[in-house]
């Protein structure tokens, strides 16, 4: 009992935490409205009533939890998932996407950490690029990125897909670079005493020294890659997503379909990220290196 | 015995240029080594001794003079594989077992499956680590992790060691241990052996010739021809030759260093 409460009890006096703060914070946020709801009902509104309105509001600035949780139930189990409405079709439209422009990217910002790693010009050339990429807002050339491909035919899935893999390859690249340069001097002396090619060198050295580096990178460039999935299904006025969900809840002012499409695109991101870090887990035992 | 030449330097020198001028390593250099000696340079550090060594692995690039490995250059005798090079840090790669790790080079020079399986064993039998193949690196000590890279460094037909104070990391005691069957693996495998050392007394205990070395700029200051027979147990230390030859050294260094 102890050990449990020793390994969930942080946990679980946060989370309390924020629930606590969370519906406090519906109380205040969404005060205004039950006011004026009772001033022109013209009754005088007390506490306990105060407290019950503003926690089951049709439209609240900030829905309590607990309404987010009935429209998190009822969109996901309460429906067919090949329904529109259902928030588990969504969610899988975006994880389609953020999965293949992951996959991208990952492979993208691996091989060009070994060219970057492997070619002086390219050390000296690409670095640079691949950091502006990053600072142009995903927000602008997400659009134009769909018009493009759209231009030449492409649309549907790889679009969002490549604008998911535009934000995921940058952690990998960066990750990998120092990465495969993590060998010291004597490992690549040694290497050059045994008159091993750069084939071998990579192979036998620089890539399992990479690994360590890689597992973090991808973290990140998960989570990226679901931003961008969600970012590129707001400017094209998709009807498909959870980007959509988040784009037509503000349309309509239905913050709780809002609130429950963030938390799952939260929890599919934690998700995500725990299935990798399970994977470096169990990778980096196999390899003697989790120590 | 045999006087055939492994190692010949002539005047040879290495200086590197740094942003505060030029470093003299190594200045006009002259030894030669025969076949089957066990060589230990000694010297402060910046006195060129890991530098010279790693001349003769093609590591680095003399500036000035001729040396020669095996009747060879460095570079020629490093592609035909001459030599095994043991550094300071075992350098175990921690995703391979014992026996991976010593199978590497086998593995980089092509040898077959079933060669490289009897070579990993028969080096592991030399370094007294059988039993050990399927162990990864973290399960054993420094001083066993040391022994795995000698190992490797055996593993192929080099006949020359070049080694870089390979026990400089480990305590005292192992380093007895490990010296003490270092010359047993001298004595068996009959191998040429050039070994860095900061230690007079594991110097004059291994070597059958003493190379003392002085910095600023890198220069051989004496080499002492041991008179210590091969067979070496590990109370000769305490006799009058030993301390004799300990001495020679100790003056040699402070005669280097006369200029501080």
């Amino acid at each position: 009992m102890k050990r449990m409460w020793a390994k969930f009890g942080p946990v679980v006096t946060v989370v309390i935490a924020i629930f606590a703060l969370w519906y406090v914070m519906a109380v205040v946020m969404n005060a205004n409205w039950a006011y004026d709801k009772a001033a022109r009902a013209d009754v005088d509104l007390g506490f306990n009533e105060l407290v019950v309105d503003t926690w089951s509001q049709k439209k609240p600035r900030l829905p309590a939890p607990h309404q987010v949780a009935v429209e998190l139930w009822n969109t996901t189990v309460m429906k067919s998932i090949t329904s529109k409405r259902s928030l588990v079709f969504h969610a899988w439209i975006t994880l389609s996407s953020t999965l293949l422009g992951f996959a991208m990217g990952a492979v993208l910002g691996i091989l060009l950490a070994v060219g970057i790693v492997h070619n002086k010009a390219m050390n000296l050339s690409v670095m640079p690029w691949v950091i502006a990429s990053q600072t142009i807002p995903i927000l602008a050339i997400a659009p134009m990125i769909i018009v493009v491909l759209n231009a030449v035919g492409i649309s549907g899935l790889v679009p969002k897909a490549v604008i998911s893999m535009y934000l995921s390859f940058f952690p990998v690249v960066v990750g990998m670079v120092k990465g495969l340069r993590a060998p010291d001097a004597m490992q690549m002396d040694q290497m050059r005493t045994w008159n091993a090619s750069k084939w071998t060198t990579f192979w036998a050295l620089r890539w399992p020294s990479s690994v360590p580096y890689l597992f973090p990178s991808l973290k990140i460039g998960v989570a990226a890659a679901l931003v961008g999935a969600i970012v590129a299904e707001l400017p094209t006025g998709a009807v498909r997503g959870l980007g959509a969900r988040l784009l037509a809840g503000s349309y309509y002012g239905q913050t709780i379909q809002i609130w429950s499409a963030l938390l799952m695109a939260a929890a599919l991101a934690a998700g995500l990220v725990m299935i990798i870090g399970q994977i470096e887990k169990v990778t980096l035992r196999k390899m003697g290196m989790n120590r | 015995m045999n006087q055939e030449v492994v190692i010949e330097a002539k005047k040879l020198s290495l200086t590197f240029e740094t942003n505060d001028g030029p470093v003299h390593a190594l200045k006009d250099v002259d030894l030669t080594i025969n076949k089957g000696e066990f060589v230990s340079f000694i010297g402060p550090s910046g006195c060129g001794k890991t530098t010279f060594l790693r001349v003769m692995a093609d590591l680095e690039q003399p500036t000035g003079g001729e040396i020669f490995v095996n009747g060879m250059t460095p570079e020629q005798a490093r592609l035909k594989r001459a030599y095994g090079y043991v550094f300071q840090a075992a350098g175990l790669y921690p995703w391979r077992t014992i026996g991976g790790n010593i199978r590497l080079p086998l593995e980089i020079m092509g040898y077959s499956k079933d060669e490289q399986t009897k070579r990993v064993k028969e080096v592991l039998e030399l370094v007294h680590l059988d039993g050990f193949e399927n162990k990864f690196p973290w399960q054993l000590s420094g001083g066993m992790q040391q022994r795995a890279s000698i190992a490797r460094a055996l593993s192929f037909d080099a006949d020359l060691m070049l080694m870089d104070e390979p026990f400089g990391a480990l305590d005292e005691i192992v380093r007895d241990h490990l010296n003490e069957q270092l010359l047993e693996l001298w004595a068996e495998t009959n191998k040429t052996i050039c070994f860095v050392t900061h230690s007079i007394p594991e110097a004059v205990y291994l070597s059958t010739k003493i190379v003392v070395m002085s910095p600023r700029p890198g220069r051989v200051t004496d080499v002492i021809e041991s008179t210590l027979p091969r067979e070496r147990p590990l109370d000769i230390r305490e006799s009058q030759e030993f301390l004799d030859i300990a001495h020679r050294v100790r003056e040699g260094l402070r005669a280097g260093h006369g200029d501080d």
